[in-house]
């Protein structure tokens, strides 16, 4: 599936949930479904900034595909996190640095995204980013 | 005694009647700041549509008008704390403004290299960074009374602190996360007897207890507007006159010169040698309303409620299962700081949120405590007296739909 496939099909699963609490209990679930990251990654150098709650990050690439693997010890957030891997993950970086992803305004999710929140999904999507950015940058030079 | 008339005082704070996410908001974030009460809101709004104008300085019949009633609010400070003098009130912008203020002035005056400040362990971080600073600059050094499992302070340990060098002790009057009430008179008695002033902050007591900084004979008292329902950005340091007497100026600016030369410049008197610039006028007005708002409460009615709620909240929150208190004293506020087993209370705390009731997570700005117990963060529910019984049992509920979802 192509990212706003993903995307798309993200918000109609939110579509039907009209309580604040369907949405949580579906992301809890999206959170605890989500492989955990290597233990050597849980250190600070991965961990997106924020004091509320902490979030790792670590992203690998291979032939043009960027692939994300992501943990977080709060399991609402953890759950937000999964959101943002499903998905970005697998997918060409080149895409991925540019996305606009739509998405987070539709489902009702908007104030995770406020800069001030700690750990937003603001400061998650915009660290996936810059990791494509990053690998993708890295290997056009070579 | 007359007891709380609950609704009457909801009525008297627009903002706790409304809906957020469509459910009654329970408000249950006052350690943080406290909501203010119609008298507060329109003397506010009266002052910007009618009398508004910079105080002492200008001659005309508005900045007159406001002068008087800057300086009427002064007093009436000075009366709610009982302070010999009015110009023993610093106005500031609020508590950590005072502790840095006399971390600075006291500190340049009467601090030198390897010289001792005492604090303690539960102190937020506004009373740990502006000595640390001092410290800084001058090799000092701070050392720091410890408290126990239930959140009471080693009163023998802190015996055991002073030295020849100790120059100030500077301590929470009540902890914003325990909750704990430090026993003030205890503190203060053992320092002078070292000859040793305190510092006492005030940000989480004046709120819930009659304050009276003679019977207490502390030498410098501090607290915040918006924490007894008044507005943001004004804050007060009560000193004794002796020192702010003695201290040198901390800010330069309008207001708190006599004369300005290129040469020499004098300062003013107290209490304006410590009021660079132009005063937060309104703020000043603002929190005497909110004084006088107490005061036709009672504060004796207040404290009395207050601690039906603790002891309400401290019941029905620990037949929770897997639910742990921290701060246990049995000197304590309305305040309940606590963690769910295997839940992180950044989850609890957004499931809360959509609930309507408004808690805060984290470390309350209060670092070293939560060291103390080995964690990172905690929920943090406090209560005041326009909280009910009922917000209580939601709390409680909603911590329990919580743990089902999140366990």
């Amino acid at each position: 599936m192509t990212i706003n496939e993903i995307q798309d099909s993200i918000i109609e699963e939110f579509s039907i949930f009209d309580d604040w609490m369907d949405r949580y209990s579906y992301l809890i679930e999206l959170g605890n479904e989500l492989p955990p990251i290597d233990q050597k990654f849980k250190t600070d150098e991965y961990l997106i900034n924020g004091c509320q709650s902490k979030v790792w990050l670590n992203a690998e690439y291979e032939n043009g595909i960027i692939s994300y693997t992501a943990e977080g010890d709060a399991v609402i957030v953890k759950g937000i996190v999964a959101l943002l891997v499903k998905v970005l993950n697998n997918q060409k970086a080149s895409e991925v640095m540019n996305v606009d992803l739509y998405f987070i305004d539709k489902i009702g999710l908007k104030e995770n995204l406020s800069p001030t929140r700690s750990n937003g999904l603001l400061s998650m999507a915009k660290k996936m980013k810059l990791y494509a950015l990053a690998y993708y940058t890295k290997h056009k030079e070579k | 005694m007359v007891d709380i008339d609950l609704q009457k005082i909801r009525e008297d704070f627009p903002i706790l009647n409304q809906k957020v996410y469509n459910k009654p908001l329970v408000y249950f974030d006052n350690g943080a700041t406290t909501q203010k009460p119609r008298a507060v809101i329109e003397k506010i709004n009266e002052i910007h549509s009618l009398t508004n104008s910079s105080t002492h300085r200008g001659v005309h019949y508005l900045s007159g008008l406001m002068t008087e009633e800057y300086e009427a609010s002064r007093e009436k400070i000075r009366a709610f704390i009982n302070a010999k003098d009015k110009s023993e009130i610093i106005y500031t912008s609020g508590t950590t403004a005072s502790i840095n203020l006399l971390a600075f002035s006291f500190g340049e005056k009467y601090i030198s290299e390897g010289d001792e400040i005492i604090i303690s362990e539960m102190e937020h971080h506004s009373n740990i960074v502006p000595w640390q600073l001092l410290c800084e600059r001058k090799k000092a050094s701070i050392k720091v009374t410890p408290f126990d499992e239930n959140g009471d302070l080693l009163i023998d340990e802190y015996k055991n602190l002073f030295t020849e060098k100790t120059r100030i002790v500077s301590i929470a009057h009540t902890s914003n996360t325990l909750g704990t009430v430090n026993p003030i008179k205890e503190i203060i008695d053992i320092a002078h007897s070292h000859n040793v002033p305190v510092l006492l902050d005030g940000a989480q007591a004046i709120q819930h207890e009659k304050i009276d900084v003679q019977e207490l004979d502390v030498d410098f008292y501090v607290f915040s507007a918006h924490k007894i329902y008044g507005p943001t950005g004004i804050g007060i340091l009560y000193g004794k006159q002796k020192w702010l007497e003695e201290m040198p100026p901390w800010q330069g600016g309008g207001n708190m010169v006599k004369n300005v030369s290129f040469n020499k410049t004098t300062y003013n008197n107290l209490p304006y040698k410590f009021e660079a610039g132009t005063p937060n006028y309104v703020g000043a007005v603002g929190l005497t309303k909110a004084l006088e708002y107490i005061e036709n409460i009672g504060i004796e009615n207040i404290r009395t409620y207050e601690n039906k709620l603790l002891h309400y909240s401290t019941q029905e929150l620990k037949k929770i299962e897997g639910l742990r208190i921290f701060g246990n004293s049995k000197n304590k506020i309305s305040v309940q700081i606590f963690n769910i087993d295997s839940v992180h209370p950044y989850d609890t705390a957004m499931i809360l949120d959509k609930l309507g009731i408004a808690v805060r997570t984290g470390s309350h700005c209060a670092q070293p405590v939560m060291d103390h117990f080995g964690i990172d963060s905690t929920i943090r529910a406090s209560m005041v007296f326009y909280n009910s019984f009922e917000e209580i049992d939601m709390l409680v509920e909603g911590i329990k739909k919580a743990q089902l979802m999140l366990q």
